[in-house]
């Protein structure tokens, strides 16, 4: 089923990735009134939204306004809260994510995410990587999984720098390549879309510039959706931005829209710094 | 299905299998995962299985030891046998024959007068001249007791001495049984509730055998441990909490105390039979030198516990005292102590109940004595409750196999008492900063 | 006698404190100065004074007057009974004209031990009334320096501070006493065993059958000290132990992250508790009633005979033990793993079961391995179970199905029943003690190191 969706989709973006973002015509992801609730407390009223394939969808908010939670129903994250309940519709590529008969465990690889703070294993760098291959049964051999973590840790833009010390821990790396080798772990399992939680939240300039670098370069073969604090970040790298507030989706669009010319009075107020 | 790969990775690197093999291997894979959860729960259920067996077997033993078979018998008391002027120089032995075959009547050898008299416990003796010293006037008529069925009978009357079995097999002739059943026809026989098991000291006799001396003398043990392990553990605590400076010294001290805390309890009886009994010459078998050692046993328990207790106050109390002028033991003694009282009331339970339920350094004080009444003072010699537990249940009689359980049940009766304080105290009392 | 002195010391005391707190509320400011400590600090540090000293000296002579007493006594019996008498004869000596002493006499004694009795009786008398006057005087002389410090600028606060201060450096100085007591009594009797045993024999020898030179006539004389057996037999009991223990312990602990519901959790954890919480004596008691007759039962169906006291059987109820103690320190192992681990690794779509064994327990493995040392260092100084449940004979054997003596039952039985304190049986208990001692404490240290490593490194 996946396979058959993988095959089309290669069809489609044989064509001119560039302008893939202007056009919108295919979105993986489609959500419809997701509510969800901790406990008593509802913390999403009614979220529907589009992404679109193959480009960054920003979502941005004050704290508290339910981008993160709305982002981990994305992958079922939410599963692990106890007290959660999620009700409503996602879809991935058609397919309920939230339908009883859906493996939890081929959806998340399938919707990777990067977390707020680096959190590699301790591990080896390699071991970092190959992690999520092993477990997924992706390489029948020694020299399969290399090349995988080889090419996953070149596209996460961080090979030239761990390729001569592979087996040292993953958790002696600075804060901004420990962000990138979660990202290579992420990729390694080839994932369809990836979720970032505020990936470059724990990190300096210098490290959240080369990994928003890298994510807009990560936009050519993945749907990536990005929670994030900085406006700034989110007109940088996305192409399309949802705002959320107290738990709705205020508005949503393409991003130089959003920021140009916002419709509701809220959003304005954000993106000028009157709340948030 | 054709295999594909995965967008934009390029070569071939993460061909995903099949969804068939990829199907299967999640099968695997989930199969895996409800192992680890069988094995989990499996390792969970024989924990807690053989917590059950324990308690099952302790109770079930035990639970017998709780009546006490008596025979109620007339012990006349001619005056030619009992002499009022001189108590002392009267054959006890027998009247309480004589009571005997009153009821049963005369027996004719001397053989057949001991296997009678076997069937209720030895010490019937005295306790029909205790009663009689105590009413002197009943010279010349008759007194009624109702004294403990020896072990053998006892049994019998609960059903674990069988009667089908071979008489050479059993502890009990077939002559003895009559005898007994006839007193049970003749309404003397009683099972009642056994008071002896708590107001009797040990024995020989297991009817005779109670805790009497093993509570009092746990109850001295932890008198002693308390009054030095309390003040002497908070002091330290404070003094490494609130006052220490952060030096070499005091890491040693804290990693002195954390050694202490995991130190084979016995090595601690080694070094009060060295230190107190060798070189102090303090008693040995007495509660004070058992309740030092214990003390010293249970401080690292204490000074941890209180340690944590005065950590959970927030500095801000601290500094708002401070800010106030009062001096630093002004601080500590006037608020930082009060608040934390509770959390080292638990503490202290705790440790007082791993205290009671001690054993090993008591052996080596020689608190495994015999010792057939009560402790006066902390410098009688005594059993404790676990040590009397450890002698009984070397003790070959069967009765002492009911009576081991019976003062385990005891012994954990009072172990859960404390814990229930202990906890009590830390949900009423404690709170939330 | 000492009863009353404390007695007399505590009244005086507190009487100390009513006077100086008089005394300290009659201060009348001089001067424009004010009082500088309140009334109750003069109180508290009178009470100090005439406590403290009295106390400590009390406390001394309790500790060391029949040491002393008996000095006075033995330059005091006339050579006749002195002589040709041993350490061992002499001690017996001494505790008969103790016990005539006492008005405890079993047999007509000598006329030279009664005269040395009526001499001991008067000794203790001199001693009494000696520490009595030293008592009063340092009570006397603390209280009269104290009522000639009280002034208007007299800083008592300060000074009561410090002396409380000097009794919490003293209170936590004495954990380092104990240790250092433990050690140096063990060193010092160990030292005198191996004077009689050789190092060598005791750790080398493969025959412990110290039972025999109970008296020194007996033929075979010397006994055996050769304490490999023992060491082996205790490694038998708690490798059964943990064989038994870190499996449940670990996956009951795995079980308890990963898997269980809160509620189940809040049953299980407090349930697991009084395992933890059951003394060691009603173990060895289940061990002999239960547990062993039924395994001997379990071999005897399947055709294998066993010892009735088996390493098997103790080790089972050890394990029994020793299981919450590794499933409550694994379980706050692996709960020291932050939770992010544990998302990244479900995020990347493993199970839950991959994420606790290929992320987790490998993340939380210094604290576990911590927990299970910890347990080994228990296994080891477990005294009651094996002392009920294992056997007392040395055999050099790795069976668990034989019966084994472990280093503790070998001390208890050594050191309880009647001996004398010089003989080499006693003396190697104490051998063995130091052995124990140091070989708990190796691995007490190493667990509680890797453990507050591993605990900061996720703080």
């Amino acid at each position: 089923m996946d396979a058959t969706l993988g095959m089309a989709k290669t069809t489609e973006t044989a064509g001119a990735p560039l302008i893939q973002s202007e056009i919108n015509h295919a979105t993986p992801v489609r959500a419809r009134d997701v509510v969800v609730h901790y406990g008593t407390k509802q913390a999403l009223f009614g979220v529907s939204i589009d992404i679109p394939e193959r480009s960054v969808t920003a979502f941005i908010g004050p704290s508290g306004c339910g981008k993160s939670t709305f982002l981990r129903c994305i992958n079922r994250m939410n599963d692990t809260i106890v007290g959660c309940k999620v009700t409503g519709k996602i879809e991935l590529e058609g397919a309920d994510i939230y339908d009883p008969s859906l493996d939890v465990v081929e959806l998340r690889a399938r919707v990777g995410m990067v977390f707020q703070k680096p959190n590699p294993f301790p591990k080896s760098i390699y071991d970092n990587v190959a992690y999520g291959p092993k477990i997924h049964g992706l390489a029948q051999s020694k020299s399969a999984l290399d090349e995988i973590v080889h090419s996953s840790l070149r596209k996460a833009g961080l090979w030239n720098e761990v390729k001569d010390r592979l087996n040292e821990p993953g958790t002696g790396l600075s804060g901004g390549q420990q962000q990138r080798l979660c990202i290579a772990r992420a990729i390694a399992v080839g994932p369809e879309v990836i979720l970032m939680d505020e990936p470059c939240s724990a990190l300096d300039p210098i490290a959240t510039a080369i990994v928003e670098e890298l994510i807009d370069e990560l936009r050519e073969n993945y749907t990536i959706v990005i929670v994030t604090h900085s406006m700034q970040q989110a007109a940088r790298v996305s192409q399309k931005t949802a705002f959320f507030h107290l738990g709705k989706l205020i508005e949503e669009g393409k991003t130089e829209d959003i920021f140009t010319n916002p419709k509701h009075k809220q959003t304005q107020d954000y993106i000028t710094g009157r709340i948030g | 299905m054709t295999e594909s790969t995965i967008p934009g990775t390029g070569a071939a690197v993460a061909a995903r299998p099949s969804s068939q093999a990829a199907a299967a291997l999640r099968k695997r894979r989930y199969a895996a995962d409800t192992r680890l959860r069988v094995a989990g729960l499996t390792a969970i259920l024989a924990a807690v299985g053989m917590l059950g067996l324990l308690l099952w077997t302790i109770v079930s033993q035990g639970l017998p030891a709780f009546t006490q078979t008596h025979v109620r018998l007339d012990f006349p008391l001619s005056a030619e046998l009992v002499d009022p002027a001189d108590l002392e120089a009267t054959n006890w032995r027998a009247v309480v024959t004589g009571g005997l075959n009153a009821a049963l009547g005369e027996t004719a050898s001397p053989a057949q007068q001991r296997l009678l008299s076997q069937i209720i416990t030895n010490n019937a003796q005295f306790i029909v001249r205790d009663a009689v010293r105590a009413n002197p006037s009943l010279v010349g008529s008759s007194i009624t007791l109702s004294v403990p069925a020896a072990d053998p009978f006892d049994g019998l009357n609960k059903g674990q001495v069988l009667r089908d079995v071979p008489e050479a097999n059993r502890r009990v002739s077939d002559a003895q049984i009559a005898w007994f059943d006839q007193l049970s026809a003749q309404g003397r026989v009683t099972a009642p509730f056994n008071w002896g098991l708590f107001f009797n000291a040990d024995s020989r006799f297991p009817e005779m055998a109670g805790l009497a001396g093993a509570i009092t003398g746990s109850f001295y043990l932890l008198l002693v441990c308390f009054l030095i392990s309390f003040p002497v553990g908070i002091a330290s605590a404070i003094y490494l909490e609130e006052f220490a400076p952060k030096n070499r010294w005091t890491d040693l001290i804290e990693v002195n105390i954390n050694n202490l805390a995991a130190m084979p309890s016995i090595v601690y009886g080694l070094l009060g039979l060295a230190v107190f009994i060798q070189i102090f010459g303090a008693p040995r078998s007495a509660p004070l030198s058992g309740g030092l050692v214990l003390s010293l046993m249970v401080l690292p328990t204490i000074i941890i516990s209180t340690r944590a207790a005065l950590k959970a106050i927030p500095p801000s109390i601290r500094e708002a005292a401070l800010g106030m002028g009062a001096s630093k033991h002004q601080v500590v003694m006037q608020h930082v102590l009060p608040l934390a009282m509770p959390g080292i009331l638990t503490g202290t339970i705790i440790g007082m109940a791993q205290a009671l339920g001690e054993t090993a350094p008591l052996l080596l004080i020689g608190m495994n004595a015999f010792v057939t009444s009560p402790p006066g003072g902390i410098l009688d010699a005594s059993t404790s409750l676990p040590t009397q537990i450890f002698i009984w249940a070397d003790s070959p009689e069967r009765g002492f196999v009911s009576r081991t359980s019976a003062a385990i049940m005891v012994l954990l009766g009072f172990l859960l008492f404390m814990n229930a304080i202990a906890i009590y105290l830390r949900s009423k009392l404690e709170r939330r900063w | 006698m000492a009863g009353y002195l404390f007695l007399a010391i505590v009244v005086l005391a507190t009487a100390a404190y009513f006077v100086g707190t008089m005394s300290g509320r009659r201060l009348v400011p001089a001067g424009g100065e004010k009082v500088h400590s309140l009334p109750g600090y003069h109180g508290l540090l009178g009470a100090f004074a005439v406590f403290i000293p009295a106390a400590i000296v009390l406390l001394l002579w309790l500790a060391f007057q029949s040491r002393i007493v008996d000095i006075f006594l033995v330059n005091s019996l006339p050579s006749t009974l002195i002589e040709g008498r041993g350490t061992g004869q002499m001690s017996l000596l001494l505790s008969e004209i103790r016990n005539v002493a006492a008005g405890v006499v079993f047999s007509e004694p000598v006329p030279d031990v009664v005269a040395a009795a009526e001499r001991l009786k008067s000794f203790r008398e001199v001693s009494e009334w000696i520490i009595a006057a030293l008592v009063a005087v340092l009570m006397l002389g603390g209280f009269l320096w104290v009522r000639s410090q009280i002034a208007v600028r007299f800083r008592a606060r300060n000074a009561v501070e410090r002396v409380l201060s000097g009794v919490m450096v003293a209170c936590a100085g004495l954990a380092i006493l104990i240790t250092l007591a433990i050690f140096f009594s063990l060193l010092y009797e160990a030292i005198r065993f191996f004077s009689v045993v050789p190092p060598l024999e005791f750790f080398f020898g493969l025959r412990w059958e110290p039972q025999i030179a109970i008296r020194a006539d007996q033929v075979a004389g010397a006994g055996a000290f050769g304490a490999i057996p023992v060491f082996v037999g205790t490694f038998l009991v708690a490798a059964v132990a943990m064989a038994v223990a870190t499996p449940i312990g670990l996956f009951t602990a795995i079980y308890l992250v990963e898997y269980s519901s809160d509620r189940f959790r809040s049953i299980i954890k407090p349930t697991l508790e009084i395992l933890a919480g059951v003394p060691t004596v009603v173990y060895g008691f289940f061990a002999v009633l239960t547990v062993a007759p039924a395994i001997r039962e379990a071999g005897g169906l399947i055709g294998i005979v066993m010892s009735p006291n088996s390493a098997l059987a103790a080790g089972l109820v050890m394990g029994i033990m020793l299981i919450p103690i590794i499933a409550s320190l694994s379980d706050d192992a692996l709960r020291a793993v932050p939770r992010t681990m544990r998302d990244g690794s479900l995020a990347m779509g493993a199970t839950p079961g991959e994420t606790v064994m290929k992320v987790l327990v490998p993340a939380a493995i210094p604290g576990i391995m911590g927990g299970v040392l910890l347990a080994t260092s228990i296994a080891i100084g477990e005294t009651m179970i094996v002392a009920m449940a294992a056997g007392l004979i040395a055999s050099l054997t790795i069976n668990p199905l034989d019966s084994v003596t472990t280093v503790t039952v070998q001390i208890i039985t050594l050191l309880t029943g009647d001996t004398e304190f010089d003989s080499p049986k006693t003396l190697a208990a104490f051998g063995l003690g130091l052995v124990l001692f140091l070989m708990t404490l190796i691995l007490n240290v190493i667990a509680l190191t890797i453990v507050k490593r591993f605990r900061e490194q996720y703080d």
